[in-house]
């Protein structure tokens, strides 16, 4: 086990800058999450930490190691590919050992390594198959077995869940997080779900455009989005946006919009409140109140609903954008009425650059 | 679902089956009768049994003998070694060769690539008769006339190509990932190569391997060009000797047209384990 240090990573391919001077930081034993849009460069930098792509600059550190120009072979990291790459002509047995017999491990140990494997991953009944033989979920599980096999100093997966139905990925993602939990093993995931990646991490970094948006806890990212960016790419359904601009109502802010008002605290955007500037407001769905009693508030004209059972969403426009308000579960709502709401709590983002207004 | 097909439909099915079975083998079956009748030239006979039957034309051709240089020597056998060794040492060179440079262009950029491609697949344009005068003044040149040897670079070199085109699509079939898990694992990019990208391949590597055998233990004009002396003579070499030109000795061109199957056969049972495509299946996605 050890930490993980990337300082300034760049990586171009041909003309195209993938990754523009990436710095990450995992603890060691910890469980990190790169997420972030397709082309983002996630998976190149889940690559570089492979060793399966070489850096153009930068540096890459696994405890006080600098693997930057290590071979893959020699940076003892274990990983699970999206497509599984299981070895076809090799059964799960010979799968699991694979990495060992290459490492010359004492035959015994290699029993008792893979017989530890697939005690925890239940893969005991299957170890004699070939992987043409097993289905996507016991595919999936060897792909994990087989890096955990190996007492690797880091361990990396590439996506490992995008393969399988989705009531079957919610089950392996809780079975992740146990095993992560079980070996304490230093690990980088790359998804695109922002599920996946509130879910499992203890530490996330958003990527957009080959740069880390923003990193810190799943809870403190979600509810203190850095960029517009990543307020819209963290939560489902993604944030509420309503372009607009800063005014003084007296001694008070508002954010106004095309017929819409909106108060805006001024010790939360302290240092970002200037009359007249650009901003755009953002509400998450689940931010949004019923209005009970009289008051301010803003109208929402439903225009469809969406029942899921534990919460429904109502869909309609405010001042000329589209917004989904959920409200709960058993609330009846019809497709044209008229609700008043209210924003229980907002975010900020400059119009121009997309950052948070929210002082730090 | 597939409902289970009545007596009737099945019964048809076979009628169809057999009638299609014996359109493909009637030749061979005509062929069969030719080679063990004891008539002297072939006639055409609707139903392909053989007439006197006998096996003296089998006898013949199998039992061929020579003086060489003063001692006795079976013909036939030095005949079907001549085949079977050219043909075996035209595969496994003609693949050895195909298999590096083939994964090379599969897997890695390096310049010169796309127009060294070009240039294998303009050897494909000519026919390997084109060049049998400049080969035969080779291989004079260098003394390898009437030889194995000779007979086996002129094979692997026109094979080679072929071989490199079929084994380079397998290897792009071959998803990297594997490769990459294998690195990962602790293998070289050498050994990753050898212990999971040649077992992916081996249905692809057996194929291409036949083909070049086949082609070598079928070829004829340059073997007819290369060899004159009899007993160093391919097996198709052989065969051809018994369409003179003023005389064609039909049954013995047929009793040896079988032998001269055997080989094949045999080869194509014993490799049909190997042929069965679908070997990578399930090694990732899907």
């Amino acid at each position: 086990m050890a930490s993980v240090t990337v300082t300034a990573l760049k990586k171009k391919f041909g003309q195209t800058e993938v990754l523009k001077g990436v710095d990450v930081r995992v603890p060691e034993g910890h469980f990190a999450v790169l997420v972030g849009p397709s082309g983002c460069g996630k998976s190149t930098l889940l690559r570089l930490l492979a060793g399966l792509e070489e850096a153009d600059t930068g540096k890459i550190e696994l405890g006080d190691r600098d693997v930057t120009r290590l071979e893959p072979r020699d940076r003892n990291i274990a990983m699970v590919f999206q497509s599984y790459a299981l070895y076809p002509h090799l059964t799960v047995r010979e799968n699991l050992a694979f990495g060992l017999k290459l490492r010359k491990t004492d035959p015994a140990e290699i029993e008792n390594q893979v017989k530890r494997a697939s005690d925890m991953l239940g893969l005991g009944a299957l170890l004699d198959r070939l992987p043409k033989q097993l289905s996507g979920g016991q595919r999936q599980r060897v792909a994990m077995g087989r890096a955990i096999v190996r007492k690797a100093d880091l361990y990396l997966y590439d996506e490992p869940l995008s393969n399988l139905d989705a009531a079957l990925r919610a089950q392996v993602r809780v079975d992740i997080r146990k095993l992560h939990d079980e070996l304490g093993a230093t690990s980088v995931y790359v998804t695109h779900d922002q599920v996946e990646a509130m879910t499992l991490a203890d530490v996330i970094f958003v990527l957009n455009k080959g740069q880390v948006e923003q990193s810190g806890a799943p809870l403190e990212i979600f509810d203190r989005p850095a960029t517009k960016f990543v307020a819209a790419f963290l939560g489902s359904p993604a944030m509420n946006f309503v372009e607009g601009a800063l005014e003084r109502a007296g001694s008070a802010w508002v954010f106004r919009a095309n017929g819409l008002v909106v108060p805006v605290d001024e010790a939360t955007f302290a240092g970002g409140l200037e009359p007249g500037r650009k901003v755009t407001l953002g509400v998450r769905p689940h931010e949004v109140a019923l209005a009970e009693g009289g008051g301010e508030t803003t109208k929402l004209v439903v225009t469809v609903v969406e029942a899921l059972g534990p919460e429904t969403y109502a869909h309609g426009e405010i001042a000329g954008a589209p917004f989904i308000a959920r409200v709960e579960a058993r609330r009846s709502i019809k497709k044209g009425e008229t609700l008043p709401i209210v924003f229980r709590s907002i975010h900020l983002f400059d119009a121009a650059t997309g950052t948070s207004l929210r002082a730090r | 679902m597939n409902k289970k097909p009545s007596l009737l439909e099945s019964a048809a099915c076979h009628v169809v089956l057999v009638i299609a079975v014996a359109f493909a083998l009637y030749p061979v079956l005509w062929v069969v009768a030719l080679a063990f009748s004891g008539t002297q030239t072939p006639s055409a006979r609707v139903i392909p049994v053989p007439e006197a039957p006998t096996l003296a034309h089998l006898s013949a051709v199998v039992g061929a003998a020579r003086k060489v240089d003063g001692a006795e020597v079976w013909l036939f056998g030095r005949q079907l070694a001549n085949s079977l060794v050219v043909s075996l040492a035209t595969a496994l060179v003609g693949v050895l060769i195909a298999i590096p440079t083939a994964y090379a262009l599969a897997r890695f950029r390096f310049a010169g690539k796309e127009s060294g491609v070009r240039a294998l697949l303009a050897t494909q344009m000519f026919p390997a008769v084109a060049s049998a005068i400049p080969l035969y003044m080779i291989l004079n040149y260098l003394g390898l006339l009437n030889s194995r040897t000779g007979l086996v670079v002129c094979y692997a070199s026109t094979s080679v190509p072929f071989s490199i085109f079929q084994l380079r699509a397998a290897f792009e079939a071959i998803p990297v990932d594997l490769e990459e898990a294998a690195m990962v694992d602790g293998a070289t990019r050498f050994s990753a190569f050898v212990r999971v990208v040649l077992p992916a391949a081996r249905p692809a590597i057996a194929v291409t391997a036949l083909f070049a055998f086949m082609g070598a233990y079928n070829e004829f004009i340059l073997a007819a060009t290369l060899l004159d002396k009899e007993e160093m003579f391919t097996l198709p070499v052989m065969l051809q000797r018994f369409i003179g030109e003023y005389d064609a000795q039909w049954e013995k061109f047929a009793a040896g047209a079988l032998v001269v199957s055997l080989p094949v056969m045999a080869l194509f049972y014993v490799a049909q384990r190997h042929l069965v495509a679908g070997l990578t299946a399930g090694g990732v996605k899907g």
